[in-house]
């Protein structure tokens, strides 16, 4: 349940109203210019392959389409695994994203390897679905061997200030998901204002989200610098008055390793550097290790190099 | 769990085409002038000396100000807006051309991190002479009512004759920018007089007059240091002063001019209050109040010196502040990465010390981030000082560096009371979610410029200049055209 | 020295600018475009009122992003294409000079003054709102300001003779004050404005601000006057036995209209232009906020 600073605040719908809309407001303008300077820091060197490394090993590799296979599943395994196959000192993705009935497939896959299997769940993307379907479809994936749970929040409900809904939803999900990790999607691209955004943020990590994620990806925009920098300051200002460490994902529309490495800039330099690391921070995504993988291989070798000289999964 | 250093990202100093000595610009020609002095500038991050300057003295004034009355009569004067325009046109261009060397140059003249040379002063430099690019063929339309007429110049609002400008080092380019667009737009000639301690740049944008074709003497610099400021906006034959610097040389300025027909306008110190309320979206006042003290090492004259935090807030807002200021950069101006560069001069740095030395020692309670400070150079590292009260020497004088004082109130009226009580009213900040508060507090807050939930924002649009001894006259906009421009009741030669 | 080979010049295409690109008329027709005395130029794309629909649609879907730009970058893109107009000064004098039987000494005077009226209504951009805008000192605690904001899509009638500078003077100040534009050439004189459809598609200027077509006025000026989706009208080049029923057609959607020049006699376009263009196709809106703790 939500830590003990916070008990009294989600003891009821009403209350839990008053919690959120009291947080402090976000001015859009002013949350856009802080993320637009911190995208000027200039990362080169050794600090660029540190940073290239690092968001190697937070990706998320992600399939999350209608017409998956097992055979599509299987291949990014492989690829999680073995992001460089030219490059064995490449490090390995921090898990692999899929639908839940594909669980069992990527299991297979990444057996005996330290890659986790996170699969969404709860009617993803929508979330439009009866409470016992969503958690039925959590059972499915945990039963099948995901370690990590991405699900999606209510937006309707949300929308409409049904807080308490919400925060019972993620709750029970919560139980759901045993001894897998909880990654509550917001998708900010609904939610619109950035004061949304921070209430969501709360809203998740009260009802116990180890981490709060941008997007669905299926819904654009996805994850962008302000609403990124609004996620980040809430995960620092929830440590800083519990004392525990959530996580952030940021997903969906991340395609640049240049975006990437000013994501971690944002991280380093608004949350702390603790939270540089695939235990806390997770980037959602499919092409971008790609990518990333390119840009090492340039500061490696001192050359661009080309699609011919990655693999396609 | 490893730290994650950013490597060094320095921009090469070599852009800045820096040579051994630059002359003044006279007639549309660098010369050495009369030859009777020179000044070296120095890197204010090293110690090192840039360069060699030719210093004007009284005779060089007198040439430069004789080349800037004939242009007048002769060429400037006569000549139609749409053509005053394209020249200025020009000019903007090739200030966007040559972007990186200026702010390369910016950088190491004046001590400012590249960042913000690259990202506000040289794009706002190019901004002010596009707009007053605009204006040059439009003057009939800038203010209402009758056109005063006569002297067979048409139905144009007509110009004063020689503007002597005199800036200071804190934005050495964006101020000759500042005071050289209008002035040609409205159809004056220049003689224009940049800081001691940071002659370059104005240099250089003599040389992109130049390369626009500018005709002679229509815009003239003239390094050196106090008494040639003085020299030039004595000069009997300029009709014009504009002065950007402290409020003590402005008074003196204000002096001089009395009596004579000399126009003036003034923009000087400040000791702005930004208040910050209970419902202030806490995240971005943070942003605003570093931004408003810190950006230039504080050497702004709208700077954001005073925090007036509410008191039902302050101690949240202090732990932000604090934390935020623990991620601030210290160092190489010319590093990308770079966010507190260099302290302008020995001087500077002297006078920031001595009145933060006085706020301790009237009981004031100093905090700093740690911050380690290059062995040569000047610098100061960022400061807050809580505890201040009204009465403190640190919250009455301009300290013109990264230092802040924070007092609380509790009620807008007393906010209100506190922000306006100072001799200075150049500029003021409200932090509030609440709009019908920001618009009746900008109502009563006797400051020029007042920023609501944002702070230090320029645009050439937009009128600047201050209230009460912060000065008089507005930079800007419209109504930055007014000072160039004569009316009836004070008719020119 | 032997003598030159005759060289044959390769003539150029005139189609119609369209959405930042060039497509002949959807028709398929063309009709032809001669000099004042009869010399035949080039045949110019007879646009067709599905042509005019498709400019429509362009310009409004370039409306958000045009209107939403700072003022700033309206004006730092018109300067550029004050700047690409320039550096083709020598092909327009060639071409007025062709299309309207001038001299060449007065080809480039029209031309130089065209260009700079387009550097002129560059340096508008950003000062049409402290000229027309105002605070209004209301009676009550209330701050009220009133803003000119561009009225959306306007349709152009081009004037018949000034294929040039009247061009210029027509279409610049529509999209300085952030509208996009339909403009419908000289029906006899077409060709500068096409050509300046090339130097505004390369010049900055998103896609769809600005549309030409080419054609004959009397069938194309009744479907963008009726149009619901154009907010006003410049009926500047309109024949003057149809100016009048253009104009009640247009009050169909209560268009913003430009009237024609009464008596037909076209404007001197060297003369100063005033601020009438600019405003007639600004909104005013006023705004209201109280002042109080």
């Amino acid at each position: 349940m939500a830590p003990a600073a916070f008990a009294d605040a989600v003891r009821d719908e009403a209350t839990l109203r008053r919690f959120l809309h009291g947080l402090p407001g976000v001015d859009q303008v002013g949350a856009e210019a802080r993320a637009a300077g911190l995208a000027t820091r200039s990362i080169k060197k050794a600090a660029k392959v540190w940073a290239l490394e690092l968001a190697i090993r937070c990706v998320d590799l992600t399939t999350l389409e209608g017409a998956d296979t097992p055979g599509k599943v299987r291949a990014l395994c492989a690829k999680a695994r073995r992001p460089d196959p030219a490059d064995p000192s490449t490090p390995q993705v921090a898990a692999v994203c899929i639908y839940p009935d594909l669980v069992p497939t990527a299991v297979a896959g990444l057996a005996g390897s330290p890659v986790a299997v996170a699969s969404v769940a709860t009617a993803f993307p929508s979330g439009r679905a009866s409470l016992r379907t969503k958690l039925a479809d959590v059972a499915d994936a945990v039963q099948g061997g995901a370690s990590e749970v991405d699900m999606v929040i209510d937006r309707g409900a949300f929308l409409c200030g049904r807080y308490g809904q919400v925060y019972d939803e993620i709750v029970a999900v919560k139980e759901a998901c045993g001894a897998a990790h909880l990654k509550v999607i917001l998708e900010t691209g609904e939610l619109s204002t950035l004061d949304n955004v921070r209430r969501a943020s709360w809203l998740a990590l009260l009802a116990g989200g180890d981490f709060i994620k941008t997007s669905t990806g299926k819904v654009s925009p996805a994850a962008t610098p302000p609403v990124s920098l609004v996620m980040l300051q809430a995960v620092r200002d929830f440590a800083l008055s519990t004392g525990e460490r959530r996580g952030v994902k940021l997903a969906g529309g991340i395609r640049a390793a240049k975006d990437a490495v000013r994501y971690l800039v944002m991280v380093r330099e608004v949350a702390g550097e603790d939270w540089l690391d695939p235990g806390l921070f997770r980037l959602g995504a499919s092409t971008l290790l790609n990518d990333l993988l390119l840009q090492r291989q340039k500061e490696r070798d001192g050359a661009y190099s080309g699609p011919d000289y990655v693999t396609v999964d | 769990m490893p730290t994650w250093e950013y490597a060094p990202a320095p921009e090469a100093r070599e852009t800045a085409r820096l040579r051994q000595s630059y002359g003044m610009f006279v007639n549309g020609e660098f010369t050495g002038g009369s030859g009777a002095a020179s000044l070296k500038t120095v890197n204010p991050a090293t110690e090192e000396v840039l360069a060699e300057v030719a210093v004007a003295d009284q005779s060089d004034v007198d040439n430069a100000v004789a080349a800037a009355r004939r242009a007048y009569q002769t060429v400037w004067g006569p000549m139609p807006g749409r053509e005053r325009a394209k020249y200025l046109f020009r000019i903007a261009r090739t200030v966007q051309e040559r972007s990186r060397e200026l702010a390369v140059l910016e950088s190491l003249d004046n001590g400012k991190p590249i960042k913000e040379s690259r990202d506000v002063d040289v794009p706002l430099a190019a901004a002010h002479f596009f707009y007053y690019a605009g204006w040059a063929d439009k003057l009939a339309y800038a203010f209402s009512g009758p056109r005063p007429t006569g002297q067979g110049l048409g139905p144009d609002p007509r110009p004063l004759g020689v503007a002597g400008q005199v800036i200071p080092w804190n934005f050495p380019l964006l101020m000759a920018a500042w005071k050289l667009a209008p002035a040609l737009a409205a159809g004056n000639t220049c003689v224009l007089k940049p800081a001691e301690t940071t002659p370059l740049s104005a240099l250089v944008l003599a040389e992109i007059c130049q390369q626009a074709e500018l005709p002679p003497g229509v815009v003239n610099v003239l390094p050196g240091a106090g008494d040639t400021g003085a020299a030039v906006v004595a000069h009997p034959d300029v009709d014009k002063v504009a002065f950007t610097g402290s409020t003590e040389v402005g008074k003196q300025i204000q002096r001089m001019a009395a009596g004579t027909r000399k126009r003036l306008t003034l923009e000087l110190g400040g000791k702005a209050a930004n208040v910050v309320f209970d419902d202030a979206p806490l995240d971005q006042a943070v942003e605003g109040i570093v931004n408003g003290i810190f950006f230039n090492q504080g050497h702004v004259c709208c700077a954001g010196s005073r925090l007036l935090v509410q008191e039902s807030v302050y101690d949240e807002l202090l732990d932000m502040l604090k934390r935020r200021l623990g991620t601030l950069r210290l160092g190489d101006p010319l590093d990308k990465n770079t966010d507190i560069g260099a302290i302008n001069s020995a001087a500077q740095l002297a006078r920031i010390r001595q009145l933060t030395e006085a706020g301790e020692a009237e009981g004031a309670l100093r905090w700093s981030p740690a911050c380690s400070l290059p062995d040569r150079g000047f610098w100061f590292p960022p400061t807050v000082f809580t505890g201040v009260s009204q009465a403190h020497r640190i919250a009455r004088e301009e300290i013109f560096g990264p230092v802040l004082s924070v007092l609380t109130f509790r009620t807008p009226a007393e906010a209100v009371e506190k922000a306006n009580n100072t001799p200075y009213g150049l500029s003021a900040g409200i932090w509030t979610e609440k709009g019908s508060r920001i618009l009746w507090m900008a109502q009563r807050l006797r400051a020029g410029v007042v920023w609501a939930n944002t702070f230090n924002r320029f645009d050439p649009s937009s009128p600047f200049g201050g209230y009460k001894e912060s000065g008089f006259g507005r930079e800007g906009g419209r109504h930055g055209l007014a000072a160039y421009l004569a009316t009836d009741e004070e008719p020119v030669r | 020295m032997t003598e030159p080979e005759p060289r044959l010049a390769v003539r150029k295409t005139y189609k119609l600018y369209l959405d930042g690109g060039f497509p002949r008329s959807e028709s398929g027709r063309s009709y032809e475009v001669s000099t004042p005395d009869g010399q035949f130029l080039a045949n110019a794309a007879q646009a067709s009122r599905k042509d005019a629909r498709d400019a429509v649609r362009a310009a409004r879907k370039a409306v958000a992003g045009w209107s939403g730009a700072t003022a700033y970058n309206r004006g730092q893109v018109l300067y550029r294409v004050a700047e690409v107009l320039e550096g083709r000064r020598a092909q327009f004098v060639a071409e007025v000079a062709a299309s309207e039987g001038l001299t060449t000494a007065a080809a480039e005077s029209r031309v130089d003054a065209a260009v700079d009226r387009w550097v002129w209504y560059a340096g508008w951009t950003d000062k049409i709102a402290s000229v027309f805008g105002a605070t209004n000192p209301v009676a009550g605690p209330y701050f009220d300001f009133s803003l000119p904001e561009p009225t959306g899509v306007v349709a152009v009638l081009a004037p018949q003779r000034s294929s040039l500078l009247g061009l210029v003077s027509v279409v610049a100040p529509v999209i300085a004050g952030g509208n996009t534009g339909v403009l419908l050439a000289s029906e006899e004189r077409p060709l500068p404005a096409i050509t300046l459809g090339e130097v505004l598609a390369t010049s900055d200027l998103p896609a769809g601000v600005v549309n030409v077509l080419t054609g004959r006025t009397a069938e194309l000026a009744p479907w963008l006057a009726s149009h619901r989706d154009v907010n006003g009208i410049d009926l500047c080049g309109a024949p003057p036995e149809l100016a009048t029923e253009l104009e009640r057609t247009a009050a169909d959607t209560v268009k913003r209209v430009l009237r024609a020049p009464y008596g037909g006699e076209e404007p001197d376009w060297t003369t100063d232009p005033g601020t009438r263009r600019l405003t007639a196709f600004l909104e005013i809106k006023t705004v209201w906020h109280p002042m109080g703790i």
